[in-house]
């Protein structure tokens, strides 16, 4: 039950072009130890900037 | 063997349904039977041609890395879980436009947008996304115009790009069409959705300062400000000071609407358009969803016929006969070009497996499609009556509830006054007469059914308020985001004349872009709201050409990369639509310009009304020379755009020829994959 609502949320929070923080954590941690990684603040803004900017489209009709 | 039993039940049960909703004459079919035709056609296609078209025409490898595996960044590019990701693009793709169309295709019964949709979808509309979403996952998640300069080269490359731009800015003059015909003197929905503004931007201070990143949180609070909206716009429109306050013409919410789309765009994204993309993008999918359950609980009968008269042209909602208007009437649903430029924007670069491509590509249309039967269904489980009153032009049928039941009634749909006003009480609003455009037809469908589940007749109106607050929000986004987005395709094409003009430090660029692109949509939303016609006549059929016509384009470069690819001899699965989209949209632009029926023909309607301008006569609707005089200059207009659209996708067949062609005489595959070991992981 709880695999679906973690699975429930991480859709939500993607449909409005949010991916998930802590996959960027991993990430980050794996690939560029030695680079500060942005704190979730940050990242929420990052990428709320980047789906909104204008580059990626828009919505559908 | 035994594990095909359950998917040949499949099939005849789709079978035997399709046949009860085609059959069926005299007595009311119910809807389920519809729902259940399309769901196993649904289930059978996904389970046999997108495996077929996954194994055999694309010969995915779920070995091979993606772009999200290649590239990972944690931010563009990031392998997500294949359900996870099916909503982020389902979310991205299902807007607007598969509500509205079939809502308007339904003045020619339901029989004919259901096959439509059914068999359109399954050939065309799934794989075109599946396809596109193939090509750009296997280079790098590149963009529409980006793939076909790769592989057709940059000449076609920009011609695409520009059609691109010309569909979006009649893509925003149509939404925002949409919204004015849904609002105009209606002060309750005016005011909710106007209470969206204020709301949003509390909901974007919340996010930017107090709680950052909340989005579950916001979106609950703004969701129960959208329903107190709701509520209290009723006693707002019955309030003798507000009431008018919140009354505007048609007129006046198109200015309203250009003005917010200059300075929404222009504003930063956390202050409005992030936050209420929130909540439109989850009420939404609440709203698919609920209308899904809704529609089982109460399995209504169907009151529509299942073909009228007007499938041999003439009816009053659009002009033309059933080929090929049709066609394009069910664009977004059936088949949508749009779609190309979203399965080659975030999608591929999140996925994490090409063993997901035919789930996401082909599955998430599928979805699509099912909310397109549903607003079928809502359509025609109405009153034919009613459904008539509400989308025939005011030239038509009048503005008092006794001329809206004599026209209507003479048109075979009878209909008393006392209906066609109680209805408007019902649902809360002053008059029901012409209110086109799919919206509110849609709503009084949707109070309808969930009134029936939730509250009863008393709750009809709040319902009918949700249904169109729940739209409205949503094309709002998108009139807002679509303006961003015009604005760099400007750009990037204005600076290829001049390419200072790509300068993003300075404002002026994009000052002057957001300019260009706000003018150009609210010129077709200004034609289509003085059009005496009532302007989704007009410009419907404009954006459901161009929105097949860059369907066929993404059909023709899917096609030009088997060619490369050297899968010749699986080109059918993309030729085929792609052959029947371009009859569609190349025989209906065709009429568009010169059908002698002057209710066709944009031409023959601009020499009818230049005719009688120079003999001195004005015609109706028009009621003075210089509304005779705009009359013929958007009709000339008109035919010039569709003009240009044939342009774009004649040429684009042409490059598309000379590319299979060349690809012929090469032995060796000639398609531009970027391979894998070419890009290092970051």
């Amino acid at each position: 039950m709880n695999g679906w609502l973690d699975i429930a949320r991480r859709t939500a929070r993607l449909m409005v072009g949010l991916p998930d923080y802590d996959a960027y954590l991993r990430h980050m941690a794996v690939h560029h130890p030695d680079r500060p990684a942005m704190n979730r603040t940050e990242f929420f803004r990052d990428r709320q900037e980047a789906r909104y900017g204008g580059k990626n489209g828009g919505r559908c009709c | 063997m035994t594990r095909h039993i359950p998917w040949i039940l499949t099939a005849i049960l789709g079978a035997v349904a399709l046949a009860v909703v085609a059959v069926s004459r005299g007595e009311a079919v119910n809807a389920l039977w519809i729902v259940v035709a399309a769901v196993s056609c649904f289930l059978v296609a996904y389970r046999c041609y997108a495996l077929y078209i996954a194994r055999h025409v694309m010969r995915l490898d779920p070995s091979r890395p993606t772009p999200a595996i290649r590239r990972a960044d944690g931010l563009d590019y990031v392998a997500t879980d294949k359900t996870v990701l099916f909503g982020h693009h389902f979310a991205a793709i299902a807007g607007a436009g598969p509500l509205v169309g079939p809502v308007l295709a339904a003045q020619m019964g339901y029989l004919p947008g259901t096959l439509w949709i059914i068999f359109g979808v399954v050939l065309a509309g799934a794989v075109q996304d599946f396809m596109v979403l193939f090509i750009s996952m296997r280079r790098d998640g590149k963009s529409l115009g980006e793939l076909i300069r790769m592989e057709m080269g940059q000449v076609a490359g920009t011609i695409a790009l520009f059609g691109a731009f010309m569909i979006m800015v009649i893509i925003l003059a149509v939404l925002a069409l949409i919204v004015v015909k849904a609002l105009a003197e209606s002060p309750w929905g005016m005011f909710t959705v106007a209470a969206t503004v204020p709301l949003a931007m509390a909901m974007g201070a919340y996010t930017r300062w107090i709680r950052p990143g909340r989005i579950g949180e916001v979106s609950i609070l703004g969701l129960i400000g959208l329903l107190a909206a709701i509520v209290y716009g009723q006693a707002i429109a019955e309030s003798p000071v507000w009431g008018p306050a919140f009354t505007f013409t048609p007129v006046q919410l198109c200015w309203i609407l250009i003005g917010y789309g200059a300075v929404a765009s222009v504003l930063p994204v956390w202050l409005l358009l992030a936050p209420r993309d929130y909540l439109s993008t989850f009420l939404k999918i609440g709203a698919i969803a609920a209308l899904a359950i809704g529609i089982v609980i109460m399995a209504p009968p169907l009151k529509m016929h299942a073909v009228t008269q007007f499938v041999g042209g003439n009816g009053p909602v659009w002009s033309g006969g059933l080929f090929p208007f049709l066609f394009i009437t069910i664009a977004c649903g059936a088949v949508s070009g749009f779609h190309a430029l979203i399965s080659s924007g975030t999608t591929p670069k999140l996925i994490a497996s090409e063993g997901h491509a035919p789930m996401i590509g082909y599955g998430a249309m599928l979805m699509e499609a099912f909310v397109a039967i549903m607003a079928l269904v809502g359509a025609s489980i109405l009153d034919p009556g009613i459904y008539f009153t509400m989308n025939s032009p005011a030239a038509l049928i009048g503005t008092d509830a006794a001329s809206a039941s004599a026209a209507v009634t003479a048109m075979g749909f009878p209909i008393s006054p006392d209906l066609i006003a109680q209805t408007a009480k019902d649902v809360g609003e002053h008059t029901i007469i012409s209110r086109a455009g799919g919206a509110p037809t849609l709503a009084v469908a949707m109070a309808e059914i969930f009134s029936h589940v939730v509250g009863g007749p008393a709750m009809k109106a709040f319902w009918y308020h949700f249904a169109i607050l729940f739209e409205a929000l949503f094309i709002l986004t998108a009139v807002d985001a679509g303006t961003r987005a015009g604005r760099f395709m400007l750009q990037d094409l204005i600076a290829l004349a001049v390419p200072s003009f790509k300068e993003t430090k300075s404002h002026v660029p994009g000052i002057v872009a957001t300019g260009l692109c706000v003018a150009a949509w609210g010129f077709f939303l200004y034609q289509g709201v003085t059009d005496p016609l009532g302007g989704v006549n007009t410009l419907w059929p404009v954006f459901g050409i161009s929105n097949q016509m860059l369907a066929a384009i993404a059909l023709m470069l899917g096609t030009a990369v088997l060619f490369r690819m050297k899968r010749d001899r699986f080109a059918w699965v993309t030729m085929v639509p792609a052959a029947w989209l371009l009859i569609c949209t190349l025989s209906a632009g065709w009429l568009k310009l010169f059908s002698a029926d002057a209710k066709v023909g944009f031409l023959a309607h601009a020499a009818k009304f230049s005719a009688a301008a120079d003999a001195g006569e004005v015609l109706s609707p028009a009621k003075s020379m210089a509304e005779m005089q705009r009359i013929i200059f958007n009709d000339r207009v008109d035919a010039a755009l569709v003009a240009l659209f044939l342009a774009v996708v004649l040429s684009l067949l042409f490059f598309t020829v000379k590319t299979c062609l060349a690809a012929r005489r090469i032995a060796a595959p000639t398609a531009r994959e970027i391979p894998s070991q070419l890009v290092p992981a970051e």
